[in-house]
């Protein structure tokens, strides 16, 4: 198939296809939840136990590889539980680097012995690490379409209390918020969102979607709401173009869709504070409190 | 109206309040009393358990035993007509979110589900943006304040609610002089115009002195409260503590307690 100028011609094209019609489908539910969930993880700093609950994900996956069903099952499972487990030892993402990283490379030990098991082909995990959107099913689009659901009620659900609770633990603990359950359902939906959207851009590439768009977007936007609003165009634009791209091209979708997030990202955090009219970063927060650093530095 | 405001109600009472945990008791024998629109400092050395009378009033922790009460019940969490600044409050150095944002989560953030118009909520936050002179900081992002306007925002934030007590834990303790006296006028400003009840921790009393009600001075597992002039003397305080303790003033009126730092005897 060529590409042609009428890029409306081109999508039609390309929807013919049963592979990118689910491509289409599942990218833009995954686009959508990673981008929201993905400000959370980045206002909680929690972007370290995002990727430790995908390669925890990994496990899940091969074994379900291993006794035959659906990958993303076996990761729904393995990433809740270890959602769970997270959240209920450590109470402080902050200081949990040592415990996550220690299950981390244990579950991906688990998951490389799961591959190895299974006897069929190599490429099942390339595809969870890599991510294969252009080989969904439609149980799979079926399955990620109820996650999404669920992700967004929930986030709809404890939006304004979550969001307190990232910015202000204490006060909003006085207020007679319970962090703790909080903690939970933020890791639950981490869990969630990161087990469909391994899917995409698979266990190892997973930053791309669930936090450099929510961190280009919290550059740009002040208000939360626009933030998120901006991390789901974000996602959006580079699925969907990377998917385009991926189409006429022998390359990676998760390649494209990467690249395209990245160059975002550095255009972002380089052109833009040239050409922005107010220069949110002149201050370092740390400095002004307390001890004042002098100009010169 | 000129009558009901004549007799000024207590709203909080301690009676033999011991606080700490089971197996440690950080300190006991506390009894004392604050009305509506008093100051009152609460001052002592590191450890002493000045967050710990905040975390009983705010319900997050039990007293081991004897009574505290505010609004005349036991504390409970959530009080909405509590106003809490925690202490060293730090804020994110990549937290590019807006003043007016946070000032209004604390107006609406513990509330579940969603508010598409949440015109009344930011209405509320500016005009407590506006309570500390900081209106013209609602649109700044947080990681761009200097610790004097982020303790203003802080303030915004605790009063938004329309709180009744301002529980404020060690406001001072990252501004320089000018800075603090600043606060600590703002502060006076509110406690007198809104006849709302403030405790605040400090670690230096003297930028407080000229508009204080009350003292709470809290050490060595004691706590000696009362006006500042009866509370701060050598011979009240050397008799609490059983070690020699002088109050020393500078022809300013500033006062140094010396002695018992010194003496963290069970600590």
């Amino acid at each position: 198939m060529a590409f042609s100028a009428n890029l409306l011609i081109d999508l039609q094209q390309m929807l013919q296809y049963q592979f990118m019609q689910h491509a289409f489908e599942a990218g833009t539910l995954v686009a959508l939840v990673a981008g929201i969930v993905g400000y959370f993880v980045v206002l909680r700093r929690s972007s370290f136990a995002a990727h430790a609950l995908s390669h925890i994900g990994f496990a899940g996956a091969a074994g379900a590889v291993l006794v035959g069903v659906s990958p993303v099952l076996g990761l729904l499972l393995f990433t809740s539980i270890g959602g769970m487990g997270m959240s209920v030892l450590g109470p402080r993402a902050s200081n949990r680097d040592v415990q996550i990283g220690t299950v981390l490379a244990f579950m991906l030990g688990l998951g490389v012995l799961f591959i190895s098991l299974y006897t069929g082909y190599a490429t099942e995990a390339y595809s969870i690490l890599f991510g294969e959107i252009l080989g969904i099913s439609s149980i799979d689009v079926l399955v990620t379409a109820i996650a999404a659901i669920v992700i967004l009620g929930a986030v709809a659900f404890v939006y304004r209390p979550l969001l307190f609770a990232s910015l202000d633990e204490d006060v909003a603990e006085a207020k007679g918020l319970h962090m703790h359950m909080l903690g939970i359902v933020f890791m639950l939906l981490v869990a969630l969102a990161t087990s469909i959207a391994v899917q995409v851009v698979g266990v190892l590439l997973i930053f791309s979607l669930m936090v450099t768009p929510a961190a280009i977007a919290q550059r740009l936007a002040k208000r939360p709401w626009r933030a998120v609003v901006l991390s789901v165009i974000v996602s959006l634009v580079a699925t969907w173009l990377g998917l385009f791209v991926a189409f006429y091209e022998p390359y990676p979708v998760s390649f494209f869709i990467t690249t395209i997030v990245f160059v975002l990202y550095l255009a972002v955090r380089f052109l833009y504070p040239m050409i922005s009219p107010m220069k949110l970063h002149e201050t370092r927060f740390a400095e002004v409190r307390g001890r004042r650093i002098p100009s010169e530095m | 109206m000129a009558l009901t405001t004549s007799v000024q109600p207590e709203i909080v009472t301690a009676e033999n309040l011991v606080a700490g945990y089971p197996g440690k008791i950080v300190w006991q024998g506390a009894s004392f009393s604050f009305n509506r629109g008093e100051l009152v400092a609460i001052i002592g050395p590191n450890g002493a358990g000045k967050t710990t009378l905040f975390r009983l009033l705010l319900g997050l922790q039990q007293p081991v035993s004897g009574t505290i009460r505010i609004f005349n019940e036991p504390p409970k969490r959530g009080n909405p007509r509590i106003g809490y600044v925690p202490q060293r409050h730090v804020i994110d150095s990549e937290t590019n979110v807006e003043c007016l944002e946070l000032v209004h989560l604390a107006y609406c953030g513990h509330q579940w589900g969603f508010h598409l118009s949440a015109k009344g909520g930011r209405k509320a936050a500016l005009v407590a943006l506006e309570a500390v002179g900081a209106a013209e900081l609602a649109p700044k992002p947080l990681n761009a304040l200097s610790g004097g306007e982020l303790q203003r925002i802080f303030l915004a934030e605790a009063l938004v609610s329309d709180p009744d007590i301002l529980l404020l834990d060690e406001p001072l303790s990252s501004l320089d002089i000018r800075r603090a006296k600043e606060l600590v006028q703002l502060v006076n400003g509110v406690v007198r115009s809104r006849n709302v009840t403030a405790l605040l921790v400090a670690h230096d009393i003297n930028p407080l002195l000229p508009y204080l009600d009350k003292v709470v001075y809290i050490a060595n597992g004691k706590v000696a409260t009362g006006e500042p002039k009866d509370v701060l003397t050598s011979e009240r305080l050397t008799a609490l503590y059983d070690v020699q303790v002088e109050v020393m003033r500078d022809s300013r009126g500033n006062v140094a307690i010396i002695g018992i730092e010194d003496h963290h005897g069970d600590e």
